[in-house]
């Protein structure tokens, strides 16, 4: 008899924060109080709320615990699942939230949860991702067994189309339309590819996919694959994601053990098989072709296009690409409809999209919501605005082919074309918030330096172009640009732009573009003034004594790690700019708030 | 797989196991689980709404869950019933058979077991 689920996060945040000890010790004090066959403990994929975790849920009364230790363990266990009492300390809440009258409370009715909506994340920190039966239970593979028993290729797409998906990957290429162009190319042999290579600092939209709900991307593969006519598809997913790939191979196995992969599928004489592929990790490899040669087993660079893929893809057949979440969200379509999907976002972004919210924000983690949701709702009311009480900047999106967004464009509607028209960019969905105290210059540097280190080298614009706006960016964080450089770095942009091969080089000055409009006066700051306003930069930092405060305590003097500070005993102190590396010790150690950076 | 009935079977038989996740239950039976029920005996009695819930079908419908002491100790076990719209319904002095004939008038019948509530026991 289980009366009870306990739901423990098994995604990457919270298995580092320690949710294996948590599943341990939780199976030890079941077991100790006699509980072991009334509770049921299931792992699960990521809830979201990463900056809380580890994150433990507990069903049938839906209690969500954040920030569990192994010492609060026990207290659950003979508070709550024996006697029934939540323990009102540890349970995640809004801070003015009444307390329901029978404690009750509702993770759905947190300010986190209340806007987003989950259509590629809805099994995510639901289901056992290793156990396909529960996968089956919230109506997996019936998508498949759907459209192999009642729909035609075309149907599907036209599904799709009507849907209005497009791709999550961050280019927003119609997928209905993709998979039309795959199918009209005859040929014997054709594959199904996906897009696991996320590569963006600061996403882990698809990761949280694939650790949470592994079988959704394996069964819109294989509608892909009946739609396009193909047999054969490849994940190919970084191997810096080992829950990810342990997750695609164990359910791998048991798709095929269920025959739910493999040969005849369903008795419909169709056949798809998926293999993994992994990747090394360089950026480049999201590129549609960069990804093709690498699965073939050669060195991951792009190629040009035309031939696009649909018509000479991997292995020179007709292939599609599609990333993770665009392919969490196919079986939803077929099985509720395309009207309910474009029932939700903008007249030309449709569903939801999923964001790794990351930077300087309360609620760092994963969330999902409408296409058409503004920025400042994303920000304050899930997010939970920004910590210490400082105030929002910018918010960077689609990392390094992203672009940073102004809080003048706070209410700006996150869809693929008004984030285009504001010279940022969807992207994968890595959302970046800044405060006040990061350098936008600092910040465009540390994109460039980036695609610097990912550019492969094949086309001159991105190898050597990004090479010298790196070097100019840096110029203008020491001090030492002149006015012309920075028009000199803006027309190096638009050329890198115009004549790099692939979408790496085509996107890799939109951090420095975008900063340029929107904070070019702190650019400015930087050459003219020889200042960093945000105090960053820290060539054009320095750190003084204010003799009027100082005491002469001497406590500076001792930390400071290369002996730049002289002074007397119960005397002011002086710091030598020649000796200071800047490391800030001083400041901090101060008792007396004497010394300032300026 | 070699149709989609033997899918169907997988989902029919999985969704009672996972349903508790919902956790949205339109009724909610609570029983009063502190120190004082399990010492009169709420432990079987919980155990009989979980299971007699689920042999019922009504595992989509009723949310079976527990909670601290009621406060009618001597009264215990006591279970609660909360429907939405209705007033709740507090049962006492509880057991197992009981428990199986409430699933079976007030749950599925929708009419209440009046002998075994509260103000029938003062």
């Amino acid at each position: 008899m289980i009366r009870s689920h306990v739901l423990i996060c098994g995604g990457t945040g919270c298995t580092s924060s320690g949710s294996k000890t948590i599943q341990d010790t939780f199976a030890r004090e079941l077991e100790s109080q006699g509980l072991s066959d009334e509770v049921k403990i299931v792992q699960t994929g990521c809830f979201g709320l990463c900056a809380l975790g580890p994150v433990v849920i507990i069903y049938p009364e839906g209690t969500f615990y954040s920030r569990v230790t192994p010492d609060d363990v026990k207290e659950i266990v003979s508070e709550h699942l024996l006697k029934g009492r939540v323990v009102e300390r540890l349970v995640h809440k809004d801070a003015d939230a009444p307390v329901p009258a029978d404690g009750a409370y509702s993770m759905n009715e947190t300010a986190f949860y209340r806007k987003q909506h989950r259509v590629a994340l809805r099994n995510c920190g639901l289901i056992n991702p290793e156990n396909i039966d529960e996968y089956i239970a919230m109506d997996g593979y019936a998508a498949l067994g759907k459209v192999l028993t009642e729909m035609t290729p075309d149907d599907v797409i036209q599904t799709l189309l009507d849907a209005g998906l497009r791709g999550r990957g961050g280019a927003g290429f119609p997928t209905g339309l993709k998979w039309k162009f795959a199918k009209a190319y005859q040929n014997e042999q054709k594959y199904v590819c996906c897009n696991a290579d996320e590569g963006d600092p600061g996403a882990f939209m698809d990761r949280s996919v694939l650790e949470g709900d592994p079988h959704a991307v394996l069964e819109a593969m294989a509608i892909a694959g009946y739609t396009i006519g193909a047999n054969k598809g490849y994940i190919y997913v970084r191997a810096e994601y080992p829950i990810a790939v342990n997750r695609l191979r164990i359910a791998i196995d048991q798709a095929r053990e269920y025959g739910l992969l493999g040969k005849d599928i369903f008795g419909t004489g169709f056949d798809f098989d998926i293999e993994l592929r992994l990747g090394a990790g360089a950026f480049v490899c999201g590129e549609e072709t960069a990804l093709m040669t690498s699965i073939e087993g050669n060195r991951g660079e792009p190629r040009p296009r035309p031939p696009f893929p649909a018509e000479k893809g991997l292995y020179q057949k007709p292939s599609i690409l599609n990333n993770v979440e665009t392919y969490a969200n196919v079986c939803q379509i077929i099985l509720k409809g395309a009207e309910w999907f474009a029932s939700m976002g903008t007249e030309k972004s449709k569903g939801t999209k999923v964001f790794a919210l990351g930077g300087k924000i309360n609620n760092t983690g994963l969330v999902e919501v409408p296409m058409g949701t503004t920025l400042r709702e994303v920000i304050e009311d899930i997010g939970g605005g920004i910590p210490n009480g400082k105030k929002f900047k910018a918010a960077q999106t689609g990392g390094p082919s992203g672009g940073c967004i102004p809080a003048s464009l706070i209410d700006t509607k996150i869809d693929y074309d008004s984030l285009i028209a504001i010279g940022s960019m969807m992207g994968s969905g890595g959302l970046i918030v800044m405060d006040e105290d990061n350098c936008m210059v600092d910040i465009a540097k540390f994109f460039l330096e980036f695609t610097v280190d990912e550019s492969c080298g094949k086309c001159t614009p991105c190898r050597v172009g990004t090479k010298r706006l790196y070097e100019m960016l840096t110029k203008v964080t020491n001090g030492t640009a002149t006015m012309e450089d920075l028009d000199k770095m803006e027309e190096l942009c638009y050329y890198i732009k115009a004549n790099s091969l692939c979408g790496l080089g085509q996107t890799a000055p939109n951090p420095v573009l975008s900063t340029l409009k929107y904070f070019r006066a702190e650019y400015e700051a930087h050459v003219r003034d020889k200042i960093c306003p945000a105090g960053v930069c820290k060539a054009l930092l320095q750190y003084v004594i204010d003799p009027d405060k100082c005491k002469g305590c001497t406590l500076c003097a001792r930390n400071c790690p290369v002996g730049a500070i002289s002074g007397e005993l119960k005397a002011p102190h002086v710091i030598d700019p020649a000796k200071c590396i800047k490391c800030g010790v001083c400041a901090e150690r101060c008792k007396f708030g004497a010394i300032s950076k300026k | 797989m070699k149709s989609l009935a033997e899918l169907a079977a997988i989902r029919e038989q999985m969704k009672d196991k996972i349903v508790l996740r919902e956790g949205s239950g339109d009724v909610r039976v609570v029983v009063g689980m502190a120190t004082c029920g399990i010492a009169a005996g709420a432990r079987p009695v919980l155990g009989a709404f979980v299971e007699g819930v689920a042999k019922a079908g009504l595992s989509g419908k009723v949310t079976v869950s527990q909670t601290g002491c009621i406060g009618v100790c001597r009264l215990e076990p006591i279970v609660e019933v909360f429907e939405a719209g209705k007033e709740k319904v507090t049962y006492v002095k509880m057991t197992a058979e009981k428990a199986n004939r409430v699933i079976e008038e007030h749950l599925k019948g929708g009419k209440v077991v009046s002998e075994y509530t509260i103000g029938n026991a003062e």
